[in-house]
């Protein structure tokens, strides 16, 4: 376990201040719960999200870079972002600024327009709210804060594209037993293992949401979200546990949509791993936003006995 | 049987006739079956191929052509590694019909299997439809970027 992470630098994004103030409020609660700390950023902007980078992949490194230099200039050397997105941009601004002279050039120019420092390579990791929780207090520490845990629930573990691709901008996972896995990620299924829940084998569990679909070709991104919702349930679980707003917000609006316009219900329920963590935890579910999911998963948590 | 199937829509209806045979049929040719899921999925792969102005690859990867082409299709557009794990588990679940002597896995993993490739052609296909997609497609952009021109403003960042 590393004590590095139990005081971190937050970078929230903007899906956690909009469409996922659950995953944000979920993600705070089960921090305060395991004694962890974390510290907003000062005045953060856009990662850059899909928007800026398929435009201009090199501002969308500057504007990532800005946050990272936010942060150190905050005295901090890691910074987490629970948003895949967020997570994923941070990373391969730090690749490419270590690799990549011509982002070196666009960051130091557009820094210096901006007037503030240039933050440069290798001064500030980014770590996903999963890597801070399994690195700092771990399958352990989760035993430990249990009351009630998950028991009785059937959970499919659905990670999404963006936490583990491109491979190269992750240089800390693949690394042997106790890194994270970019073939067959496993850091949440070993989390929601230790607060009790069942993981049921999940094939899609990296698959594409058809979240960058969802405005402009909304049908293939129902029929890709109803693949993975049906095979969740074909695989038996309860629940799809999420760790990115984008696919979160996909599975519930495709969940919907799926029965409206094609007429495929689905019954599985959709919640962010830090929900699930939380309600293991004995945190209420008001607290960890519940009400505010789409999927409304009371009832089938009543009938378990979770809440 | 469709062994070669001319487009999507002809794939994925095949996905869907296979996956409403009863158990008892799925299990009397389970063996057959997974071999022609994985083909089904290695036709996603050379409708992309071809698309891209490719020939689809007689090579196989760990065995498998499936893998070999993904590979293929992978080559200079690394947001198609997005379906690299899909390629994989229909892999996988191949080789768990092939081996299982247990009904009930067997089944399961025919199950899987043919989400897996639906998956697959669904998330291809996506990536193949120009006109459907949006101008931040992380799976448009390629295909966009063709006919981008790009702002003055944006190109001298």
């Amino acid at each position: 376990m590393s004590k590095k992470y139990e005081k971190v630098a937050y970078y929230p994004g903007c899906a956690l201040e909009g469409t996922a103030q659950s995953y944000d409020r979920s993600t705070k609660a089960i921090g305060k719960e395991l004694g962890l700390e974390t510290v907003e950023l000062d005045n953060w902007n856009c990662c850059g999200a899909m928007e800026v980078k398929n435009i201009d992949p090199k501002l969308q490194t500057y504007l990532s870079a800005r946050n990272l230099s936010i942060a150190e200039d905050m005295g901090f050397d890691t910074v987490m972002a629970p948003c895949n997105g967020c997570y994923h941009n941070l990373k391969k601004a730090e690749y490419d600024l270590k690799n990549d002279d011509a982002s070196r050039e666009v960051n130091e120019r557009l820094s210096s327009k901006a007037g503030h420092k240039t933050y440069e390579a290798g001064k500030v990791e980014t770590i996903h709210a999963l890597d801070w929780i399994k690195n700092s207090v771990g399958e352990e520490g989760i035993k430990d804060k249990i009351k009630g845990g998950l028991k009785g629930l059937k959970i499919a573990n659905y990670y999404g594209c963006m936490y583990t691709r491109p491979r190269h901008i992750f240089p800390e996972k693949d690394q042997g037993p106790g890194s994270e896995s970019t073939h067959k990620p496993h850091f949440m299924d070993d989390l929601l293992a230790a607060a009790g829940a069942e993981n049921v084998e999940y094939p899609l569990k990296t698959a594409c949401c058809g979240g960058a679909h969802t405005l402009s070709d909304s049908d293939t991104s129902t029929k890709l979200v109803l693949n993975l919702l049906q095979a969740a349930e074909a695989c038996g679980a309860d629940v799809i546990a999420t760790e990115c707003p984008t696919c979160h917000t996909g599975l519930e609006m495709h969940q919907i949509r799926a029965a409206k316009a094609f007429g495929k219900e689905t019954k599985v329920k959709i919640l962010y791993f830090t929900q699930l963590l939380g309600l293991a935890m004995g945190v209420s579910p008001r607290k960890l936003g519940l009400q505010e999911n789409f999927s409304d998963a009371m009832p089938m948590l009543k009938e378990k006995g979770l809440i | 049987m469709i062994s070669s199937p001319q487009n999507f829509d002809d794939l994925l209806a095949r996905l869907e006739e296979i996956e409403g045979f009863s158990d008892v049929d799925l299990l009397s040719q389970a063996k057959e079956l997974a071999q022609e899921i994985l083909g089904l999925g290695e036709a996603t792969l050379h409708f992309w191929i071809i698309a891209r102005d490719g020939t689809p690859t007689n090579a196989k990867k760990e065995g498998f052509s499936i893998l070999a082409l993904h590979r293929q299709g992978a080559k200079g557009e690394p947001s198609f590694n997005a379906c690299r794990e899909s390629c994989r588990e229909a892999v996988y679940q191949y080789n768990v019909i092939l081996q299982s002597g247990d009904d009930e896995q067997t089944l399961r993993a025919l199950k899987l299997q043919i989400m897996v490739v639906r998956h697959l052609a669904l998330f291809i296909s996506g990536k193949l439809e120009v006109a459907g997609l949006g101008d931040f497609c992380c799976a448009s952009k390629p295909i966009r970027q063709k006919d981008m021109n790009l702002p003055e403003m944006v190109q001298g960042t």
